[in-house]
């Protein structure tokens, strides 16, 4: 039990900053938050969040970072969004979606892997680029997706089961697939060397670049999956989907506890994370606060969390 | 021809050139079966090109590889790996921020067709191997799941031995693997070199420090300017007499080694 205790300290950290923050907010108002209404509320916009910090992970335990997610998530929502426009079957057209999201990842990480430039400045330079694209291609204009409401794949993806919305159930099965990838398979442990020591990991045979490339296509296949559901939650490409998420998923990681340098990660970490930015922006104005206080206090959590962490680890 | 098969690697007539600089020049060494070579040479007597051409990261300007008798005709990183010569560099080895068992099953784990390691197993002989192999007993080794970095260096050396003996590579080198230790961690080393004698397999012990690898040695090579200048059997010599022609060839000032290091001698 020690050991175990010893072994998940900062996991028990980052789950007590959350419960507590959740004791706050039912203390302060305990109708709003004794209600499930905010709960379900919260479950359809914190699947989004869960798919792009948990794979977010792979990167950054793999020493690298990736900004250029948000574009990704734009593209493949314009891709999703033009080919149902164009009467192809939306699940085929997710599908295309995630492959073009995938597609930019393979692009990243084979740059940043075979000529060994920085992922922190190909990336953001590959944002920019992409999102002048879609600028470019669509001329700012949207598309209308409203006739996707009520269809079968509406309900597959946005649809209830009772009161609670099924989307959270697909990132549950995405956090078994990545939770699995990261602590069970090859892959998660080869990802974590290669960040941890490089040299070592090529004198014990690990593939470098097919490592470090495949977790950036990681990160492209949820930013596609991710585009697909803003078009439908919106009912509406914009030009501009997923340009929110860029400093909030990161958040979500950093909060959990995987440090910047690489090495290491936790998906639970960042499930935590999301969970904590997820219920701090529905809770501040819960709580009666306005909605302008919400940034102020992601970064108050962040920061207090990275002092916490810095406190677990020297002990 | 018959010789060859009674050494486990052969290298022959060894010529290395960077440029209008020769690193080595007409190197011969063998290795035997079962064996502990002590190669010693000041920095930049050409140790380090000899390894790098025995692993596969350079290739030579002229001489022949055998390996078990058979002709290597060209030696590269993979194939070096793949016949189980391992190289074991201080601070190079090891991911220090992972546990103890996932160091040993690095990129070699236990894992199903699909790539789902066995967890279990691998924690299971990885305490079997810290049983048999670490050889002593210290609290901070005493779970696979120890944090590496947490370990002291000797014992970090003594996890990447341990690893390259439980995957029955038949030729570990170590570089240099008590550098900068204090003198209880260098003995540790030498205490685990001591487990690559008994497991029957061979090894290169690379050193500046006469004191480290005498202890262990079978046999010590002195390199010197791209040279082997001295090929000597340890039973045969003294160490007193070994030290004086390390002097004679080197200079006074490559006989760094500590006074304290003699004292290893006697443990």
């Amino acid at each position: 039990m020690r050991n175990f205790v010893n072994q998940k300290r900062m996991e028990i950290a980052v789950s007590s900053v959350f419960l507590l923050m959740i004791v706050i907010f039912i203390c302060g108002n305990p109708s709003v938050f004794l209600n499930y209404r905010l709960y379900m509320a919260v479950f359809t916009t914190l699947p989004i969040l869960i798919f792009l910090s948990t794979s977010l992970v792979f990167v950054i335990a793999n020493g690298e970072i990736d900004l250029s997610f948000p574009a990704l998530i734009g593209i493949s929502a314009w891709a999703f969004a033009s080919t149902v426009k164009a009467g192809i079957n939306p699940f085929l057209a997710l599908i295309i979606g995630i492959i073009v999201g995938s597609f930019g990842g393979l692009i990243n990480g084979l740059m940043i892997a075979n000529l060994g430039i920085s992922s922190l400045i190909l990336t953001l330079g590959m944002n920019f680029l992409l999102r002048g694209l879609i600028m470019i291609g669509t001329n700012g204009h949207g598309i209308t997706l409203a006739f996707l409401r009520n269809t079968k794949f509406f309900e597959v993806f946005l649809g209830k089961i009772g009161k609670f919305p099924l989307l959270m159930l697909w990132a549950a099965g995405f956090i078994i697939f990545v939770w699995l990838l990261f602590y069970r398979h090859k892959f998660g442990g080869n990802v974590c060397y290669v960040g941890n020591n490089i040299i070592s990991s090529r004198e014990m045979g690990i593939d470098i670049k097919r490592v470090k490339t495949l977790a950036f296509v990681l990160v492209g296949a949820s930013s596609g999956f991710v585009g697909g559901m803003l078009c439908l939650i919106n009912n509406q490409f914009y030009p501009n989907t997923g340009d929110g998420y860029l400093l909030i998923a990161l958040t979500a990681v950093f909060l959990g506890g995987t440090p910047t340098k690489g090495g290491v990660g936790t998906i639970f970490g960042a499930i935590i994370g999301a969970f904590i930015l997820g219920f701090l922006e529905t809770g501040i104005i819960g709580i009666g606060l306005s909605g302008f206080y919400t940034k102020f206090f992601f970064g108050l959590i962040l920061i207090l969390a990275l002092i916490s962490h810095r406190i677990y680890k020297t002990k | 021809m018959e010789e060859k098969k009674n050494f486990l690697l052969q290298a022959i007539g060894i010529k290395k050139s960077f440029g209008s600089i020769i690193a080595l020049e007409e190197v011969n060494l063998e290795i035997g079966h079962n064996e502990i070579v002590g190669l010693v040479g000041d920095n930049g007597a050409g140790k380090s090109t000899l390894i790098k051409i025995l692993t596969g990261v350079y290739s030579a300007d002229r001489g022949e590889l055998y390996w078990k008798g058979q002709k290597i005709d060209k030696l590269t990183v993979n194939l070096a790996r793949g016949l189980g010569i391992v190289t074991v560099f201080q601070d190079r080895a090891l991911v220090s921020q992972h546990p103890i068992w996932r160091n040993v099953f690095m990129g070699k784990e236990l894992a199903n067709r699909f790539g789902f390691i066995n967890i279990r197993k691998e924690k299971e002989e990885t305490m079997r191997l810290l049983k048999e192999m670490m050889g002593f007993t210290s609290a901070s080794i005493s779970s696979p799941d120890t944090i590496v970095g947490n370990m002291s260096g000797g014992e970090q050396q003594g996890i990447a031995i341990s690893r390259a003996l439980y995957f029955e590579a038949p030729l570990i080198i170590l570089d240099e693997p008590t550098t900068g230790l204090s003198l209880t961690e260098s003995q540790k080393v030498i205490n685990f070199v001591r487990n690559i004698k008994k497991e029957k397999k061979s090894c290169i012990f690379i050193t500046h420090n006469l004191f480290h690898v005498y202890p262990v040695a079978d046999r010590i090579v002195i390199i010197d300017r791209g040279k082997i200048v001295e090929d000597l059997i340890k039973d045969k010599i003294t160490l007193k007499e070994l030290e004086e022609r390390m002097i004679k060839v080197t200079g006074t000032n490559a006989m760094r080694a500590k006074n304290a290091d003699k004292f290893l001698l006697n443990n």
